[in-house]
Order: structure tokens, then sequence, then C-alpha cells
């Protein structure tokens, strides 16, 4: 329980709300912290790492900067979906250090209640978990919010 | 009248650091050779410039040490002092001293420290020899004022004191109202108990006729008793030398008083006392005059000094250039426009000389490095009670700035190394029938893109037996393995962590973490290091480096879909081989090149190249070199060279084996340039 009284603590701060940028990966849709979120592009040439760790994609150049792409398909183990023309990457940035998330789609920006994050523990088991802050629920949708801090943490050579 | 200093601190810190350096270096040759009257000179020089600097800029402890330096060393130039051991160690702890308060002073802005140790020390040095000094002054003074009264004895020691032009201002208009400038040196008995009431009454007595305009130490600290005995002072009187002399000598307790009138219409280069009136903006004058009869050391050459960060984004903006250069001359290419062909021809030769120029601005002399080995080399030789000549050749090779940075560290390592591991003790070279004193050369040169840097002893030369014995030891390999292994291999483990031969583990080196690390260093600097032993004769370490690291010569391979970068500097030719031409020893494919077996290596399996692999009825080989051997590489396709500006991959991908950085290709595609350090 503590958690979940955490986590509205620290949407209490901010005012209740926290806006999030929700995609979708496979059939399921994620959500991330709009305010990290630096720009979202359309695919563009991934070029590959070797001996990189599984879950990174490679890396793209962004005018100029090269950033690596995370493919988060790998690491939740789901089926690519959508149509290809939909496919983007969200550039976010965490403490200088900027990477990238390939999505099937964009959705839309949402304004998400404190009040409706749900802690993750309950629904989730897997080590996954580590990097899920939490379930929003918005209407009938469930969003998975991801927690991006811990996500450039993930292993990735 | 306080005026804000800190716009000129960084000036006053480089300055600094570079009149520390020649004073380091010169003092080593003082120690070498006591009767090179240049070398003191030059000492004598960075000491008053640097007095003169610092208490500009209000760091009064680096002044108040220069200056008692300054006291000493100008008795030895007079000769009344001899340069001895003792001196001579005195000045580097002063010189150790003044280094740290520098260091402090640009760390933290504040350079106080308590020197009084090494002041007093100083003063004993100088009083030891009082006598003597104080009779050759003496007679100075009656010769020369038998020879020009206008220019009084200046003995051979100058005073302290550095003047502005406001203090030469006051000076003109207190000599056109026919006031007299004096110079007055005033020492009270050593015996004497409360020095400050003596230099109150000395004071008192001046300023009934006259005014105090300067002194040295300050008024404030010869009130508190600061000062060794003796004061110097200007003063403006219209009394003659005599009366003052007489007033001041009425005073009890006063040893000797020394006056001179200061002549300010002499020209400073001409004239000895010229050094009285000066600032430090004039002391390539004073250089120039201390030099005069000697051939002039250092030419002054016009520079500007500029904050690396520009000459970095200087940098970063012509590696853009480059990069889109590229990209003009794929479009030029495929579009066959002659006109537009022309153009991007101009635009490479200007962005070439562009990029050269900008290479050579960063370009920074070995030097600054190697300036502080002598020294170095100088302490742990007598810490190890060893007899060492050191050599520095070819320090005047220039380096990039960033290299420059990061070189110094891994060749501590080595020449601690050399010093302790490399060169037998003193016995031991007698016993062999070698020189006591063991040879160690530090040495820098260029060749083609890449510098060397040498570090070699004469010493006992590297035991490959010890080495074998030490690795099996330690459990590094097995008595089987070591018996294998060729003499190359052995003297490789050398650089394998958690790796010592020194019999006794001294804290000069041996702690086991020399020279991995050193190895990891120059790696990461894209450079190579390699050995040569020769028992009995000496060990010489070898450091490759790049010229620059951020535009580099790249040769572009294709392995599959995937296009890769290969560091020009480590590819020895590329060929073109057939399937029947791949013989297999122990699994492993190799070719004869030339009479020579060269070990091969297929990219697309060392990179997990996705796809299917087949084997082509001919392929292409890019002969690589990882340190001293020679590999061959199997791609699919050459695709040409081309000048790369490296980028680096970033923070998630540190430590990354087998991929150096990366590019922005022409395309605007990222592509990865291969690392054949760890590659294999």
């Amino acid at each position: 329980m503590e958690s979940t009284i955490n986590i509205n603590q620290d949407a209490e701060a901010s005012s209740d709300k926290i806006q999030v940028v929700a995609f979708q990966l496979g059939n399921e849709e994620y959500a991330v912290d709009i305010l990290k979120v630096q720009e979202i592009n359309r695919l563009m040439t991934i070029t590959r790492v070797p001996r990189a760790g599984e879950f990174i994609e490679g890396v793209v150049n962004l005018r100029g900067n090269i950033i690596p792409v995370i493919n988060l398909h790998k690491k939740f183990n789901l089926a690519p979906a959508g149509e290809a023309d939909d496919k983007r990457i969200i550039v976010f940035q965490f403490d200088e250090m900027k990477a990238g998330i390939i999505v099937d789609k964009v959705s839309e920006v949402l304004q998400i209640n404190a009040d409706n994050i749900e802690e993750t523990v309950k629904v989730y088991t897997s080590i996954d978990a580590e990097i899920i802050k939490g379930i929003a629920k918005v209407d009938n949708r469930l969003l998975i919010l991801l927690d991006l801090q811990k996500l450039l943490g993930i292993e990735v050579i | 009248m306080k005026m804000d200093m800190s716009q000129y601190l960084d000036v006053f810190l480089e300055e600094s650091k570079e009149h520390l350096g020649s004073l380091n270096a010169r003092l080593l040759e003082l120690e070498k050779d006591p009767s090179d009257s240049s070398g003191l000179n030059e000492i004598f020089r960075a000491a008053h410039t640097l007095k003169g600097m610092s208490s500009t800029m209000g760091f009064d402890d680096v002044a108040d040490l220069t200056h008692h330096m300054e006291n000493v060393l100008a008795d030895l130039k007079a000769g009344t002092l001899r340069v001895n051991s003792r001196v001579v160690d005195t000045l580097f702890q002063c010189f150790d001293r003044l280094q740290l308060m520098v260091d402090n002073i640009e760390k933290s802005g504040k350079g106080m420290m308590d020197n009084t140790d090494l002041i007093s020390i100083l003063g004993n040095i100088k009083s030891g020899n009082y006598e003597a000094a104080a009779v050759a002054e003496k007679e100075l003074v009656v010769e020369s004022k038998q020879n020009n009264p206008s220019l009084p004895g200046l003995g051979n020691e100058g005073h302290s004191f550095i003047f502005n032009d406001y203090d030469i201002a006051v000076f003109k208009e207190a000599i056109s109202q026919e006031f007299l400038v004096q110079y007055l040196k005033v020492e009270v008995e050593q015996s004497c108990i409360m020095k400050a009431v003596r230099a109150f009454m000395v004071f008192k007595a001046l300023e009934e006729e006259g005014e105090i305009v300067k002194s040295i130490p300050s008024a404030q600290d010869l009130d508190e008793g600061k000062f060794e005995g003796t004061f110097e002072i200007v003063y403006l009187t219209k009394n003659d030398i005599n009366t003052v002399m007489e007033k001041v000598k009425h005073i009890s307790e006063i040893k000797a008083v020394e006056i001179k009138e200061l002549n300010l219409d002499s020209a400073p280069a001409e004239k000895p006392s010229g050094k009285q009136v000066q600032n430090t903006e004039e002391s390539q004058g004073n250089s120039a005059e201390l030099n005069s009869n000697k051939v002039q050391a250092h030419k002054v050459k016009q520079t500007v000094r500029v904050d690396i960060d520009r000459l970095d984004q200087l940098m970063n903006l012509v590696g853009e250039l480059v990069m889109h250069k590229g990209r003009l001359e794929q479009i030029g290419a495929t579009q066959k426009v002659s006109d537009l062909n022309e153009t991007i021809e101009q635009i490479d030769r200007i962005s070439t000389d562009l990029q050269s120029v900008v290479m050579k601005v960063r370009m920074v002399p070995i030097e600054q490095v190697f300036n502080r080995f002598p020294r170095m080399v100088r302490d742990l030789a007598r810490d190890l009670g060893k007899e060492v000549d050191f050599l520095i050749e070819g320090k005047e090779t220039e380096l990039d700035r960033t290299v420059i940075d990061e070189i110094g560290d891994p060749l501590v390592h080595l020449l601690r190394n050399a010093l302790d591991h490399g060169l037998e003790s003193s016995q031991e070279r007698v016993s062999k029938g070698k020189p006591v004193q063991g040879n160690v050369v530090l040495r820098a040169r260029h060749e083609g893109n890449n510098i060397y840097i040498e570090v070699e002893d004469d010493g006992g030369g590297i035991d490959v037996r010890t080495i074998l014995n030490k690795a099996v030891e330690k459990e590094m390999i097995t008595a089987k393995e070591a018996e294998q292994l060729s003499k190359e291999e052995a003297i490789d483990l050398l650089f394998a962590s958690g790796f010592s031969t020194a019999k006794n583990v001294t804290d000069v080196s041996g702690r086991g973490v020399g020279l991995d690390v050193v190895k990891t260093k120059i790696e990461s600097l894209s450079g190579e290091i390699f050995v040569d032993s020769k028992p009995g004769l000496g060990t010489r370490f070898r450091i490759k480096l790049p010229l620059t690291l951020a535009i580099i010569q790249a040769l572009m391979v294709a392995v599959k879909d995937e296009i890769y970068a290969i560091p020009l500097s480590s590819v020895d030719e590329t060929t073109l081989i057939t399937n029947e031409e791949i013989k297999m020893i122990q699994k492993q494919e190799v070719i004869m090149l030339r009479g020579n077996v060269l070990p091969l290596y297929r990219l697309t399996q060392l990179i997990n190249v996705p796809g299917d692999f087949d084997r082509d009825e001919e392929m292409y080989v890019v002969v690589v070199r990882k340190g001293d051997r020679q590999i061959g590489l199997v791609v699919d396709t050459l695709i040409g060279q081309q000048e790369i500006v490296i980028k680096s991959l970033g923070r998630l991908f540190v430590g990354i084996s087998g991929i150096a950085g990366a590019i922005v290709a022409g395309d605007g595609n990222v592509r990865l340039i291969l690392d054949l350090n760890t590659l294999f």
C-alpha cells in the first residue's frame, strides 16, 4: 500500500494531475511523462550497434547528435502491431542523457488524475515491473506508465 | 585604490605556471652546473616576475616568499653566496610551496599560506654569509660613489621594489620639487628583541623631514614585527644621503644602513638601476638586459591566449563542415554536374586547409608535460638511492591538446617503472661493469600521422623467466602454458591487471596497478604501447599515439547491409583473396600473405551481422595491425577512404567492445567505427 500513497503524494505536489504522452506498443497502451519527452520523430534509419544489449535497437542521428534507441517490444516481449507509417521514435531526455523508444503509434496527450494511478505491484509480478511506475485508468482504458529513469538504467551492453 | 583583479586571474595563473616551469627547469640546471650564471639570471628573473605579478594581484604570501627567494638569489648572483646543495634544496622547497599556492589560487582563488618556515631558512642562508656580503656591498657603495655620484652603488643586489606608473609619476613630481628619491635598506641587530619598535623609530625619524612612499615589508607588517631583520624603504626627502644616514644611525640597535639615490632617468634596459624602475610589463626588457652577455635563450613570440572551449567549438564546427562536404561530394558524384564538382573541389581544398589550421592551433608542445619530469626523476632517484642521468629529447614535438591532457599519468607510471624496476641498484650496476649512473631517456617524435613517445632505460632488461614465474604464482597462467608462451607473449603479461614483478613493493611503484592502467589509458586515446627489452642492456616502452582524436582518415567497408569505418592508421593494406587460398590451422582460418601466415577473421561473425552466412568465391581482406600482430579482416566490399569526424556514442554505451565511436555519414546515417584493440 505504501507505494500507492507515495505516487499520490508525488502527484499532489504537481497539482494532482500529470500530463502524459500515450502510445501503443503491440496491443497495449503505454504512457510517459510529457515533461521528459523532447520530441516525437518519424521512424528513421537505425544503425545497429553490434555487441550491444538485446533491448538496444541501435543508434540514430538526430541533427548531428547520436542517440540510442531502445526496443521495448523486446523488453516486454510484445509483437509489433499497426501500420508501418504510424511508427514513431519518442525521444526523451533524462539528466542530460537522451534516448529514444520505438512505438507502434502515438495516440494522444492526456491529463491523468493522480488518484487514478494504480500501484504496479498488484498488477505485475514480473521483473518488468521495475521500469513501470503505475497503471493509469482513463475512462475505460488502462495506460501503463513508464519510469524513464529506470528505463535508461537497463543493461545496454 | 582597489581594483577588481579577477579578470586578470587567468592570465596570472597561466603566466605563473610558465614562470614556475622555467624556475624548475633552471633550478635543475643550476644544480648540475652551479657556475651557470645565465641559469641563475633566469631563475632570478622568473622569481622577480612572479613576485611582481603576485603582489599586483594581491597574493601577498606568494610575493613575500618570492621576495625572500630573490634576496638569496641576488646574493648568489653577486657571488657572495655559493650555490650548494642546501641552497638548491631550499630553493626547490620554495618552488614546491609556490606551486602549491598557485594551485590553491587556481582552485579557490586564495593563495594564503604560512611560509615563515621557508622564509626563516632563506634568512638563515642569507645571514649565514651576511658579513661577507655586507663588506662586499659597502665596498661597492664607496666605489660607485666615487665613480658616479648620480648613480649610487647598487651593490650587486637589486632592491625588491616594483614601481608602477603612478609611483614613477609621484617620484618625478617629487624630483621636480627638488626632493631626492632615496632607497634605504636597514638592518636591525640580530639580537634585537623589539624589532618592530626599531622599525617604527626609523620611520618616525625619517618622516620628520620627508615622506616614506613605500616599504617592504609593508608598514603594517613592520609594525607587527613580521620581518627578518631587514627592511627596505623608498624615501622622499630634501636631505642628502649622508644626513639621512646619520639620522638613522643614531637609532640604537641598527646594525647597518645602506642608502642609494634612485635614478629615474636611466633607461630600464641599459643600466642595472633599470631594475629598480620597472613593473611586470617591462620584464621582457629586463630579461634582455639579464641575458645581454649571453645568447638570448628564449625568443618571445606574439601570442594570444584563447579559451580551450572556444577551440573545441571551432573544431566541432569544422567537423560539421567536413561532414557536409562529404555529403556534397556524394551529391556531386551522383548528379554529375561539372560546375558543382568544381565548386566542391574548391570547398574541399579550403576545408582541408581550414582543418589543418585549426588542428595546428590546438597543437601544444609536449614540453608542457615533459617539463615536470626532470624534477620528479631527480626526487625519485634520490629516494631510491640511484644515480640517474635523465635525458629528454624532442620536447618541442606537438600534440593535440586533448592528448596532452591525458598523457601525463601514463608517462609518470612508465618513468617510475624505469627508475624503480628498470634500473638496477648502484651496487648491481658496478658489479656488472656498467657505469654507476643509469640512463633514462624520454623521447618524443613525429612519424607520419602519429607521434611516438619512448621511455628507455639502460637497466637490466625484462627477465622473461621472472615474469612467467610470477604469472604462474599468481595463477594467471598454468606452468604448462608458461612453457609455451613466446617472449613477446610473456612480456605482454606485464600489462595484465594485478601484475607486479618488483621483488619489494616500494612506495614508488609495484602496487601491481601500473602497466595495465597505462595500457588502458593509451588505448582509450586510440594509441598503442609496445615493449622492447634486451636482457642486461635495458628496456624501452614505446607509445604510439594519433596526432589528433577529432578528425581521422578511415577506410569504409561494408558487410551485408552494414557499413563500418576502420581507422586508416591501423590498416596496412587491402587485398583480394579467393576461397582456395584459405587454409585451416587449429580451427583458425589463415592465408599466406607474401610468405607470412595471416590469421583471418570474418567481420560478419565478429559482430554478428544478422542474415545467412554465405561463402563467396572471392573476398576482400583488410590487413590491420593490432599491436605488433597483423590480422586479416574479411569484409564484403571496400567502399573507400574518407575523412571522418568522430563522435562519442554517449554514456549508455561506455565500455562496449569492438566499437570506438560513431560518425554521421554524408547521407545522414550513423556509421560505427571499429575498435581493433577490442574487436578480436
